[in-house]
């Protein structure tokens, strides 16, 4: 896995001459953390919490310490469970995508479509970015080439009311999963914020329940961005995971080991493409195995 | 996430050692310690912050404290002013060409703002320059990317010179090279595809994009958002097409932005535009002290220092 070389290369070197978790290590061990984008916040605490554990040994290996770091990543993480996706009963299970811009959105619904539609779900879109030019389009031409139908409105139309439509057409058509793409909004901006509010209330008014799902679609190579976007969407969307994106690029995504720690918000798939097969369910483990490859061959 | 100013921090740093007149060595480390906490918040690259602390800390050693300022001042000013000289100049244009058709070429990763800062720079050589742009849509690959660039080119009134999906990108600039200059386009921008610069098909696609279309500026677009793997990704693109300048986009956002000085530093390129939002008009010039207070998360402090 090529998102981890860099690390593991890293924790490699620091393999070599290896001499108990000394300052010295920690600081490197903090460096590469940091490079991974994990934040200063979480970093620190990881760099804590091992020399903690360690100081209760009289000897480690690096190979002991490289477990005890797997160990307390994994603990972060797993400090809050996360929701299993469950899905709609009664009726269609409405997805909201949520993000900021160019964040890959639009594409991770066909990516999601195609793995409701391997399922055996019937599913539908929504194209409520109304906003960006091409936008419409680019969401039809997926629906074209899975097969499924794309609910529209005009250009520069009022996305909830899009959203109304695609409701409607849900329950009627008995879909059983409804993803609705939205236009990418940078946190900081109030009004954008709003309409993504109204059309969450405006969605529940149709669908019992709905959105059942708010996913926030986070770039991997964001960096400690990714904490105040997580934050304010959740806040007023009430987020419910996170899909990153881009995973196949040399970025390690390590703001969401921070976004988990510090706001509880699980990730539940990776991107790692752009064709809509490019979809992975997060793995606690290899995630964080990825992080330690390399590593584990040394010991 | 409220981020506490550098100048707060410095000053907690400092309080053990206050009513030394002089910045030496010892008291500059703690210091430097929380100058590299706020820069690597800030999302400049763990490497790059490195050497920049190098030379922060040999400017400060030794230095008198101006009588109005006390240390951790000082050191925020020294800071500053280096972020400033690593920035860049100001107010850097395009290289347009003394007589002939100008070509600007658009590249970088996916969604970080290409389409979009072909868009705005259009209208600004048309309301600003007087030109004459024609657009090439080089982005064959993501879905509708062609129909995205012929909506803005109808919006800024530029010509959207495309072959469609099945043409491959280097014969539709080709071929859109040939007609701009038989239409008399001044000025061309080339909107390529989003890709990975450790996709190598994809990369050698631009290295031939460049060999024909022979531009004037290679222009990479970075997203304020991004974080540390920038600096890989500006290598990569650097390397391979000695990019000429950088459009910063979503600086409208709340992030800090380092990520714009870890691509300074590997490219040594202007920043020759910045994007402050999603419409056409939302482009502006490059203002490296603004983007130095952005980075130390600072506002009214900066200007307590400069008056002292
Ligand atoms: N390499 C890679 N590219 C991706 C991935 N997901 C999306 N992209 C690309 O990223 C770019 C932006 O994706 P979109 O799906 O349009 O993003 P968006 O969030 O809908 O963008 P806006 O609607 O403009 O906010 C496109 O070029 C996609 O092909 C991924 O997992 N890996
Ligand atoms: N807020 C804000 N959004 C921007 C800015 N520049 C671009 N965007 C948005 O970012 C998203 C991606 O922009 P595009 O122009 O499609 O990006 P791209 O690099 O062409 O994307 P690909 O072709 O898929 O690689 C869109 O939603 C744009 O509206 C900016 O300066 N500020
Ligand atoms: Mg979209
Ligand atoms: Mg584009």
């Amino acid at each position: 896995n090529k998102t981890s070389d860099t690390m593991g290369k890293k924790l490699n070197k620091m393999a070599f001459g290896f001499n108990g978790v000394t300052e010295d290590f920690l600081e490197e061990l903090m460096i590469v953390l940091l490079e991974s984008d994990v934040g200063i916040q979480t970093a620190e605490k990881i760099c804590d919490q091992l020399k903690t554990t360690v100081d209760q040994y009289r000897y480690v290996t690096f190979k002991d310490v490289m477990a005890f770091l797997m160990e307390i990543m994994q603990n972060i993480y797993l400090e809050s469970t996360d929701a299993p996706i469950v899905m709609n009963e009664n009726g269609p299970t409405v997805i909201l995508m949520v993000g900021v811009n160019g964040s890959g959105k639009t594409t991770t619904c066909a990516k999601l479509t195609k793995l409701y539609q391997s399922q055996g779900k019937k599913v539908g879109v929504v194209a409520a970015d109304t906003f960006r030019a091409g936008a419409i389009e680019q969401l039809a031409r997926w629906a074209d080439k899975l097969g499924v139908p794309c609910i529209k409105g005009r250009e520069n139309g009022d996305p909830s009311s899009v959203l109304v439509d695609g409701c409607r057409y849900a329950k009627e058509h008995n879909l059983d999963i409804l993803l609705c793409d939205t236009a990418g909004r940078l946190q900081n901006k109030v009004n954008l914020m709003n309409e993504l509010a109204k059309m969450r209330k405006v969605i529940g008014r149709e669908i019992e329940g709905a959105p059942h799902h708010v996913w926030l679609v986070l770039d991997s190579t964001t960096g400690q961005n990714g904490l105040s976007q997580a934050k304010i969407f959740q806040e007023v969307t009430d987020v419910t995971g996170i899909i990153l994106t881009k995973m196949d690029g040399t970025a390690k995504g390590g703001i969401v080991l921070a976004i988990k720690d510090v706001l509880h918000i699980p990730v539940y798939y990776l991107g790692l493409g752009e064709r809509e097969d490019d979809l992975k369910p997060f793995d606690l483990d290899l995630y964080l195995y990825s992080i330690s490859e390399g590593i584990r061959d040394v010991g | 996430m409220a981020f506490e100013s550098l100048t707060e921090r410095l000053n907690k740093a400092f309080k053990n050692i206050s009513g030394q007149g002089k910045l030496t060595e010892k008291n500059m480390d703690d210091m430097l310690r929380e100058v590299r906490l706020a820069l690597l918040e800030a999302d400049v690259n763990y490497k790059i912050v490195k050497d920049f602390l190098v030379k922060v800390k040999d400017k400060a050693v030794g230095q008198e404290v101006y009588t109005s300022l006390n240390p951790s001042q000082m050191v925020v000013k020294i800071v500053h002013d280096e972020l400033v000289a690593l920035l860049g100049e100001k107010e850097a244009t395009l290289n347009f060409k003394e007589s002939g058709m100008t070509v600007v070429m658009m590249v970088g990763l996916q969604g970080t703002g290409k389409t979009t800062s072909v868009g705005k720079i259009t209208s600004l050589l048309k309301r600003k320059y007087n030109k004459h742009p024609m657009l090439i849509a080089a982005d064959v690959i993501r879905p509708a990317a062609i129909e995205q660039l012929q909506t803005l080119g109808k919006e800024v009134g530029a010509e959207v010179f495309s072959l469609g999906t099945e043409t491959d990108a280097v014969e539709t600039v080709r071929q859109g090279l040939a007609h701009a200059k038989e239409t008399g386009a001044d000025i061309v921008l080339i909107d390529t595809a989003g890709r990975l610069h450790i996709d190598e098909a994809l990369m050698e696609e631009l290295a031939k994009i460049k060999e024909i279309a022979k531009p004037d500026d290679i222009l990479l677009t970075v997203d304020a958002m991004t974080g540390q793997d920038i600096i890989n990704v500006a290598q990569a693109f650097h390397e391979k097409l000695d990019v000429t300048g950088l459009v910063v986009t979503k600086l409208d956002g709340d992030s800090r932005g380092g990520g714009v000085l870890s691509v300074r530093s590997i490219t040594q390129v202007p920043v020759k535009f910045i994007g402050l939002g999603e419409k056409m008009e939302d482009l502006d010039v490059f203002y490296p002290d603004r983007m130095a207070d952005r980075i130390l998360g600072m506002g009214d402090i900066m200007t307590l220092v400069e008056q002292a």
